[in-house]
Formats: structure tokens, sequence, C-alpha cells
């Protein structure tokens, strides 16, 4: 193969852009979203996330103190002054311009002089202080009222996720959703396996048509299954609860497990299986001791399948769950914040992440197992 | 806390109630039918005939319940009212084609039908063909792979973030919007974009199934005899020729199988559609317009019926799916 990719070193290289380009296009949206999950929430929604490592530019107000508070005036010689730091109150930066009315905000450079009609002089310099000047005593209940443009350093903070996790209900949901997918991935396997079996190596009528049923079943649509169940749910008294999300997961799973694991016993040398029967072993003991553990790789295959199709799905856990604190998934609660909080991007994007960080991790560690199972599972 | 106990409790109790069935039942017929007594053949005869239907038991009588049955309920539903009580005929079938929102449904489908298993499939086969011949292959595979680990509402939270748009006299926070106005373009709200939104949801699918089609369609070119490559080598074809007129003929039997796959995918999601628009500014789909029947109109009669559409759009596949899996025995 390597020898007729290309003498020519240009299709090399026009191979390696194009590669890159690709993995580009599919790689920075969720870089994106990493990044931008531990900006700090006033940059975030300011200012694009790929000039996060460039100080934001932020048009910020702060009101002085009022004229008429204790101590806020102070005689200097024959002026009154009101004198601090814009950044009294948090912050940091350096100010390139300011303004004294929200019509122009940046009318002045940083230390400009402005006189206003009053007679007053207000100065702000690039490090946030300012100085209000007055040849007479200032008076009024309201402090002057100063718009800068100012210039952040890149700031990255833990914050958001804090935020998520303990006020926003997300660490919440992350148990939810651990308490399904964890029996929702493990109930399947075994029933499954000793489904494959029999249907691979045990002779009985209708076997046949049972293989066709359970590879019609792979396809059937989801949606089909929802009302007929809720309603039965509901008659025998089950309702919403975990147990009947559990049972509705391993039903859907089913089909593509037995069918996979079927397939992958099948192909089991059939001397080892022969050669035990001859000694006496029953099929019982056969599966136990000879089938379950060489089919190790296509459980794993299957359990990566299904632990992230149940870690991610939203449309069974909408149905057969509730919609209040103690059932609410990740993937549902994510879907209510987008709702709720849609322009607040520190949220979700935190929220986003924190979903799907568990998959990514179960993703990049086990990746070969679910490459082997997608090439047993598509349906030739 | 307590949760996470009781998940683990009742998997502990699920699988513990596996073995003991599985152990208990096969015990018990091995007790009932002795095979070594008087009459062990016969025995051992019946207890073979028996034994298949232990070890199948648990998984008809789930599929039975979860896939099957449904299957029939829905067909009974569909000519009931909106509580499943009242016979009503054929009104149900009357009101989903005189509707509207049915028909936006089914056209926009239908677009998602056309598009999506083709974008996929055409960007997987790109990106198999091209990481096959370099170094960094499998890392540049695995990069493109990892959309499919995440979920759809994951990925459209990412995607809203790339369609996010500011008003025109500040900056834009939207990655798009952000190109878009570089170039001196004006800022968009994508997904209100009549007709074209519809396209900025595909692409979130598209954007999570290349890798799925990638990863198939590569092992495939793989397996392609190498005698076939080397003969065009010698008769001059470019590497483009080899790849059009060689390798793709080969292997169109596994696009096939990866445009099926897609296309049934196709037809079943709903999450992108409900969390990006909630079938808005016409993008409404078949899976997102029964569940709000379902969970909005309370209507189980008439989502039953969209569901059986739905259903009847999956048959021909599974059909073909049935016939080719019985030829391989």
């Amino acid at each position: 193969m390597d020898g007729i990719a290309g003498r020519k070193p240009a299709l090399i290289w026009a191979v390696h852009l194009s590669v890159a380009l690709l993995v580009i296009l599919w790689t920075l949206p969720t870089f994106g979203l990493l990044v931008s999950s531990f900006r700090d929430k006033d940059q975030l929604s300011v200012s694009g996330w790929w000039t996060s490592l460039t100080s934001t530019e932020r048009n910020v107000m702060v009101r002085v103190p009022a004229p008429n508070d204790d101590g806020a005036q102070v005689l200097e010689g024959s002026v009154y002054v009101i004198a601090g730091n814009v950044f009294d109150e948090g912050g940091a930066g350096d100010i390139s311009a300011f303004g004294i009315s929200s019509r122009e905000p940046g009318a002045y450079e940083a230390g400009e002089v402005v006189t206003t009609k009053d007679g007053e002089r207000i100065s702000v310099q690039e490090s946030g202080d300012y100085r209000i000047e007055s040849d007479v005593e200032m008076t009024g209940k309201r402090g002057q009222r100063l718009f800068f443009t100012v210039l952040e350093p890149p700031l990255f903070t833990l914050d958001n996720y804090r935020t998520v996790l303990w006020s926003e209900g997300i660490g919440k949901s992350f148990l939810n959703t651990m308490t399904v997918t964890i029996p929702a991935t493990v109930i399947p396997i075994l029933i499954a396996a000793f489904a494959g079996y029999a249907l691979a190596w045990m002779r009985f009528p209708g076997r046949t048509f049972l293989v066709a049923m359970v590879v019609g079943l792979i396809v059937v649509p989801l949606q089909m299954s929802l009302i007929p169940l809720l309603r039965l749910y509901t008659d025998i008294g089950i309702g919403k609860s975990y147990i009947g999300i559990w049972l509705a997961h391993t039903g859907f799973g089913l089909p593509l497990a037995i069918y996979l694991l079927r397939n992958y016993i099948k192909s089991l040398p059939k001397e080892i299986i022969e050669s035990a029967k001859v000694d006496g072993a029953s099929d019982f003991e056969i599966f136990v001791k000879i089938v379950l553990p060489l089919s190790f790789p296509a459980l794993a295959s299957f359990a990566i399948f299904q632990f992230l199709w149940t870690w991610n799905d939203l449309l069974v856990a909408t149905v057969f769950l509730g919609n209040n604190e103690e059932q609410l998934v990740m993937t549902g609660r994510l879907r209510e914040l987008l709702g709720s909080r849609g322009g607040n991007w520190e949220i979700l994007t935190a929220s986003a992440f924190v979903s799907i960080a568990v998959p990514l991790g179960v993703f990049f560690a086990l990746q070969r197992y679910l490459v082997r199972g997608l090439l047993a599972g598509s349906v030739k | 806390m307590e949760q996470l106990l009781l998940a683990f409790g009742s998997m502990a109790l699920g699988v513990g109630a596996c073995v003991l069935y599985f152990w208990g039942s096969n015990r018990l017929l091995d007790l009932a039918l002795p095979p070594r007594s008087r009459n062990a053949a016969d025995n051992i005869r019946r207890a073979n005939m028996i034994r298949p239907w232990l070890f199948l038991g648990p998984a008809v009588i789930i599929l039975s319940a979860y896939l099957v049955y449904p299957v029939f309920n829905s067909i009974y539903l569909s000519f009931h009212g909106r509580s499943g009580d009242v016979y009503v005929g054929l009104d149900n079938y009357r009101w989903l084609f005189a509707d509207a929102g049915f028909r936006e449904s089914i056209f926009n489908n239908l677009l998602w039908l056309v598009v999506v298993p083709s974008a996929s499939t055409f960007f997987g086969l790109i990106a198999a063909a091209l990481t096959d011949r370099i170094s960094w292959g499998n890392i540049a595979k695995s990069l493109i792979f990892m959309p499919m680990a995440i979920s759809f509402v994951g990925a459209s939270v990412i995607w809203k973030f790339i369609y996010d748009v500011r008003a025109a006299d500040v900056e834009q926070i939207g990655l798009l919007n952000a190109i878009v106005v570089f170039f001196g373009g004006e800022p968009q709200a994508w997904i209100a974009l009549p007709f074209w939104n519809n396209f900025f949801l595909m692409i979130i699918l598209i954007w999570i199934q290349t890798g799925f089609a990638m990863v198939i369609l590569s092992a495939a070119l793989r397996g392609i005899p190498e005698e076939t490559v080397e003969a065009a080598v010698l008769d001059g074809a470019n590497p483009f020729q080899i790849f059009m007129k060689i390798k793709v003929p080969q292997i169109w039997g596994t696009i096939a199988v990866v445009w099926t796959t897609i296309t049934i995918l196709v037809l079943k999601v709903f999450d992108i559609v409900l969390a990006m628009t909630n079938g808005q500014w016409g993008t409404q789909v078949l899976a997102n317009f029964m569940f709000d029947w379902m969970f909005r109109g309370l209507d189980f009669g008439r989502s039953a019926t969209i569901a059986l559409v739905i259903m009847a759009l999956v048959v021909p596949i599974m059909i073909w799916n049935i016939r080719e899996a019985q030829k391989d025995g």
C-alpha cells in the first residue's frame, strides 16, 4: 500500500493536509466547548473562545461613592476631591478609554481630564485610579457613574464547574445517570449470552425463525414501544421508576446483544464444543466453563455499546423517568438548561462537558472493543 | 449515594436472579430427567428438547414484551382515541394526512434521509481512504471517531455554541458568525433561518456519524485483495483512478450497510431537533412530532399512528437485513 500512495511528494502533502483539515473540523467544536467551560463567565459572554489567550476588551460601568456618603469627599487645599480605583470592588486590567454617560461610554482616553457642565473635573488613569475634583462642595445621594473600557488579562477558572455541580443540579443528575446506566448495562449481557449460545449451538425447531426475528427487531424504532409500555407500566404499577427504565433499556438493547453474541459464539471452533460434549459435559457446563470465558471480547464490545447508549440516551429516560430531582438524568438536565439558561454559556459548556467526559473516557480507553463491536454489529 | 447503592444492589440482585434462574432451571431439568438412569437415551433426548427454551426463556419473554407486543398494541391504539379506549376507525390516519405538521415532518425527514446518510458515508469514505495512507492515521481516525461517544444533547450544546448569534455591533462568540463577520458578512440566527436551518441541524448528525462510517469503511478498504490494486498500478492508473474504479466498486456491499445503518438512525433521531429548535422554524421531524403528541398533546392514538409511520419506513430495511442474515446462515 505504502508504495502506491504516492511517489509524488506533492500528493503526500495533499493527503496530510486534507487529513489535518478533517481532524481540525471534527475536533474544533468539542475543543471550543472545553476551553469555554474553563473561562471566566464575564469574558466568555463577550469574546469568542479562540481569543481566550489574549486580553479581553470589556465595557464596564461602576458608580463611585456618592458625595453625601461619609468620608467620600475630601478637601485638599481648596478643591474637593472624590478619589479611588474602579477596581475597588474587584477585577483587574488596563483601562484604555472611559466616559461619563451611557451614550458615550468610551469618549475619552485614559488619563484625559473631562470637565462636566457642573464644573467637575473627572479623570481615569490606565491603572483604574479615578479622581473627581470640584471647586465647590459636591452634593448628591448618588455617585457619579463611570464607564470604561478595560483590557482584561485572560482569566481561567473552575468556578463554572463548581456552579453546575453543586447548584445547577448536574452533580445529582450525574448520580442519577450512573444509577440508570450500570444495571442497564450489566443485566442484558447474561440474558443475551445464554440466548446467543442457544441460537448458535443448540438444535431445536424454530431456531431459524428466532434468529430472523432477532435480526428484524434490531431496527424496530424505539418510538413504537414507548406508548404501549408506558400504559403497561401504569397498569401494572411500575410507573416511573428505576426498575422500569432498567428493564426498558434491557429490552431495547437485547436484539443487538443477542445478534452480536450469537455470531461470536458461533465462530468459536466447533471442535472445542464437540469434544466437551463427548466428554459428557452438559450444555450448561459447556456454556459456563468454555463459551463464556472465550466470549470475553464480544461481551466487552456489547457492554461498551450499551453503556454509551444508555448514558447518552434522552428519549427513554424522558419517557420512563420522572422530571424530578431524584430521577432527572444528565441528558434531561442538559436539555432543560438549554431551555432555561440558553444564554448562560458558562453553565451550558461546563454542564455539557461533565456529561460527555465519562463516555469520552470510556471511548478512548476501550476504543479497540468498540470498533470490533461495530464491525461485527453492522448487519451485513 | 443511597441511590448508587440501590443501583449496585439491584444490579447484584438482577444478576443474581439471572444466575439462579439459569443454574436452577438446568439443575431441575437434570433432576427431572436424569441423564444417567435406566432410560438415559430417552431422558437426554427429551432434556435436549426442553433445554434450549430454558436458555432462551428470559430473552424471548423480554423481547416479546418490549418490542413485539408494542408493535401490535400500537396498531390497536392507532384506531383509538386520545386515551386509547374509544374506537375511532381511521380518524387518526385521516387527521395525520391532513395535518400540516405531519407534512412538514415528512418533508424534513426525507431531506434528512437524503443528506445525512450520503454526507456521512462520503466523508467517512474520504477519511478512511486518506487516513490509511499516513503514519499518524490512527490518531486522526480516533479523533474523527470521537463524536460517536458524545450524546445527541451534548452535541447539540456544542453546536448551538457554534451557531450562537449576537447583535451585529458586538463581538460574536459563536464561531460560525465570527467567521462570517470576519469576511464582512452579517451575523445570522442560523437555527431560525427557514429551510436552511434543517441543514445546520443535519451537520450535527453528520459530524457524529462520519466516524462510524469511516471505521467500517476503513476495515473494508483494508480487506481489498492487494493483487487488484497492484494490477491497476502496473496498468498505469493514478491513485484517484485506483480509488474510484478499483477500490470503491469492491466495497459497495459495505457502503450499503453503512448507508442503511445511518438511515435507520436518521429515522429515529429526535434529540437533536428537540434540543436545538424543538421543531420550531420549520425543523420538525417525525420522531419529535411523535414525541410532541405524546408528551404535550397527550394523545396516544395520534402519536401511535405517527410511530407506525416511522415503523413503516423501517420495514423495507428490516426485511432486507433479515434476507441478508439468512444468506449467511
